[in-house]
């Protein structure tokens, strides 16, 4: 986690991240995993989905790991129990989560952390910024430090103007 | 002509020092193969069959002649002295080396050019009528609304990273010249009962291995909302269209799909969030916009406009030229001019640099400075008084770029093909340049009267051959290069053309195209008859039997499987 960015900062990360594989074997229940109770856990939308009441009786914080493919729509509702949204990008080219970013952002109006995860890439932080992210979990090849120069890249926007 | 204003400069200044960066770093072994390749690709850089190309990017074809000589110099000093007018009117350049494409977009940008995203799975160059801005049959200028669209689509974030390539094209006026139907989106501006202005939104054609015709998903939709309608349809496409193959990635396979109504249903429920927010356009964004375009100073002119051409009505072949390549304009006494890049013996849309200094000399005589390029690859000077039309005709002949085949069938749009293009079945320009010398005549091309003929190196069909009057396709066949012919197809309306049967060797192309010229003078009931209107009369079967012969066993066969064999 030492690659992490925040706000343009390169950051020690308190958060662990769960994904499909490690939390959802056991059982149809799925399984929360043996964290202490004060970690700061990010968990899938099916561990979400079937061990709510249990999560939230944790002491930690609570973050949400939403898929390409999951619908923003049906998690909506939910958004003020997280602090943290991570969107995965399963690759460099997928650029679906640029469109969760968006509908997150302005049409549910969410203001937590927003973190870019998977194929996150230098070349590719100025977008993500764009589009609201705001902490970026970049991939193990990355220099953290020069990538942070991606967000002077450019100086204006069409969109923003 | 659009002036850039600070923030178009800085962006395309920025974009360059973005790109040396990244150029600096995959030479440096930083950044793979595959990523630099959706890095540069949106920067206009393939890597090609001998060599690079560059995508130089002409937003919606208009074009200064300050640009021009910029592009003969870049072409000359970075490249071998020419460039290829492509059929979403762009320049390519076939031989840049890859550690020098920063310091000519560095050149470009200089001249208020660049090669943003005339490539990747972005939305690329919006493309228009040639002729915007100056039609008799103008329902607004186009130029206007598609500098608005480029600049929603200029690095816009959210739709960077599509499933696949996105083109837009808008036509502004009566006729669609602009192939609206076989674009990812057409806009086809039109007016309403009250005048107000607003678009007819078409969705989902496209040519490429699966050509399809657009469907209209709104009749009308009031131009404050364009920015937002677009919003709304990109994001369905971007969060739905398939990612999982490249060859079902483009919106027309989500619109078939999903079926019209369904697709219409999802983008009205995503535009209901979106419309009347801040993407909304005003009078004031247009306003600002229209401010930044310089328009040509007409002078009043007055009632004769055409005591020059009088004396030269007796030369034929200034006759021939003044029927096809000069057209119509809105302002009396003036008119467009397009300059052939279809002369025998060149390939189809290729010019020397120094035909660019002199055409940009001709644009500073004869045009305010200005030229377009059209999407069927030829130049456009689109403000020439009538009576300057006799000596602009001297000086274009001498040049090489009069010959009076605009809508004829030597005037053939062609991909690259085989010859630089990597994706390539088989090469085009040699195709073209045979039909091109078998119709020599200029008595009989102007007899055989307008006729599309396009051609295509392969199924991607940059070559537009579904959309010919006569479509031709290189494929691969073992190895060898074969070509399968179609008839039928149009651009607007727009129609798709049905194969005629099985595939021939290079050589007798010629031959068969005579073969469908002949059935054509055979069977047209007068010469007002075009060809296209002789297919659709009486059909594929007629013309089969011409070329084939009677009840030649493979020629039955369902064509379309031929197609994507």
């Amino acid at each position: 986690m030492a690659t992490l960015i925040r706000e343009r900062r390169v950051v020690r990360d308190s958060w662990q991240l769960l994904d499909s594989q490690s939390c959802l074997q056991v059982g149809e229940d799925g399984l929360v995993p043996d964290f202490p109770d004060a970690a700061d856990l990010v968990v899938p939308r099916k561990l979400w989905a079937l061990r709510r009441d249990d999560l939230l009786e944790r002491r930690g914080r609570l973050g949400l790991r939403l898929e390409a493919d999951d619908e923003v729509a049906e998690v909506a509702s939910d958004l003020e129990h997280f602090a943290l949204v991570a969107v995965d990008f399963p690759k460099f080219g997928d650029g679906r989560g640029y469109s969760t970013a968006r509908l997150l952002r302005e049409r549910y109006g969410y203001k937590g952390e927003l973190r870019a995860v998977g194929a996150v890439a230098r070349d590719l932080l100025h977008f993500m910024e764009e589009v609201g992210f705001d902490a970026y979990d970049l991939r193990e090849c990355e220099d953290a430090e020069e990538a942070l120069a991606a967000f002077e890249d450019f100086s204006a926007s069409y969109q923003k103007r | 002509m659009y002036r850039y204003d600070q923030v178009d400069q800085r962006l395309v200044d920025e974009r360059v020092a973005q790109f040396r960066d990244q150029t600096r770093r995959f030479l440096a072994g930083k950044l793979s193969e595959d990523e630099f390749r959706a890095l540069r690709l949106r920067n206009g850089l393939y890597i090609q069959r001998y060599a690079p190309m560059l995508r130089i990017a002409i937003p919606y074809g208009l074009l200064s002649s300050k640009q021009l000589r910029k592009l003969a110099d870049v072409a000359r000093r970075y490249d071998r002295g020419y460039g290829h007018f492509s059929t979403r009117q762009n320049l390519q350049l076939n031989w840049p080396k890859l550690e020098q494409v920063p310091d000519i977009l560095a050149e470009l940008a200089t001249v208020q050019m660049h090669a943003i995203q005339t490539s990747g799975n972005c939305v690329r160059n919006v493309t228009t009528d040639h002729f915007a801005g100056v039609a008799p049959d103008e329902i607004v200028d186009s130029f206007v609304w598609c500098e608005l669209i480029r600049q929603w689509s200029t690095f816009n974030p959210e739709f960077s990273y599509l499933p696949r390539k996105f083109k837009i094209g808008v036509n502004g006026a009566l006729e669609d010249r602009v192939a609206t139907f076989v674009h990812d989106i057409g806009l086809h501006a039109v007016r309403n009962s009250e005048n107000q202005v607003g678009f007819k939104v078409i969705v989902g054609g496209g040519l490429g291995r699966t050509p399809m015709i657009g469907q209209v998903i709104r009749d009308f939709l009031p131009w404050p909302h364009l920015l937002t309608y677009l919003d709304a349809i990109l994001r369905v496409y971007n969060r739905f269209g398939r990612r999982d193959n490249i060859h079902k990635a483009r919106v027309k396979i989500l619109l078939k799909e999903r079926g019209v109504e369904r697709f219409r249903d999802e983008v009205d429920a995503e535009w209901a969030h979106l419309q009347d927010g801040p993407g909304t356009l005003t009078a004031a964004d247009v306003a600002k916009v229209e401010g930044r375009f310089t328009r040509p100073a007409y002078e009043k002119i007055g009632t004769d406009p055409i005591s020059g051409i009088s004396e030269m009505g007796s030369v034929p072949i200034f006759r021939a030229w003044r029927k096809r390549n000069v057209h119509g304009h809105k302002v009396p006494g003036y008119a467009s001019v397009t300059l052939s890049l279809k002369k025998t013996g060149v390939p189809p849309g290729d010019v020397t640099s120094d035909q660019m200094d002199a055409i940009a000399d001709l644009a500073d005589r004869y045009s305010f400075g200005e030229l377009r390029v059209s999407h069927e690859q030829n130049l456009i000077l689109a403000d020439v008084r009538t009576r300057d039309l006799p000596a602009l005709w001297r000086e274009a002949r001498a040049l090489g770029l009069a010959t009076p085949n605009i809508g004829l069938l030597t005037n053939i749009i062609s991909c690259p093909g085989g010859d630089f293009c990597a994706l390539a079945n088989a090469k085009s320009i040699p195709v073209a340049l045979a039909i091109q010398e078998r119709f020599d005549g200029l008595d009989y091309l102007h007899d055989i009267g307008e006729l599309d003929l396009n051609i295509s190196g392969c199924m991607n069909a940059c070559g537009h051959h579904h959309v010919g009057h006569i479509g031709i396709l290189g494929v691969d066949k073992n190895g060898e290069e074969w070509y399968q012919i179609e008839i039928g197809g149009n651009q607007a309306p727009a129609s798709l053309g049905k194969v005629i049967g099985p595939s021939f060797a290079r050589a007798d192309i010629p031959g068969v195209i005579e073969k469908l010229i002949a059935c054509y003078l055979e069977r047209r009931d007068s010469e007002a008859e075009r060809f296209i209107d002789v297919v659709q009369r009486i059909g594929v079967e007629p013309f089969k039997e011409y070329v084939y012969g009677h009840a030649h066993p493979r020629a039955a066969r369902s064509p379309r499987q031929l197609a994507t064999a």
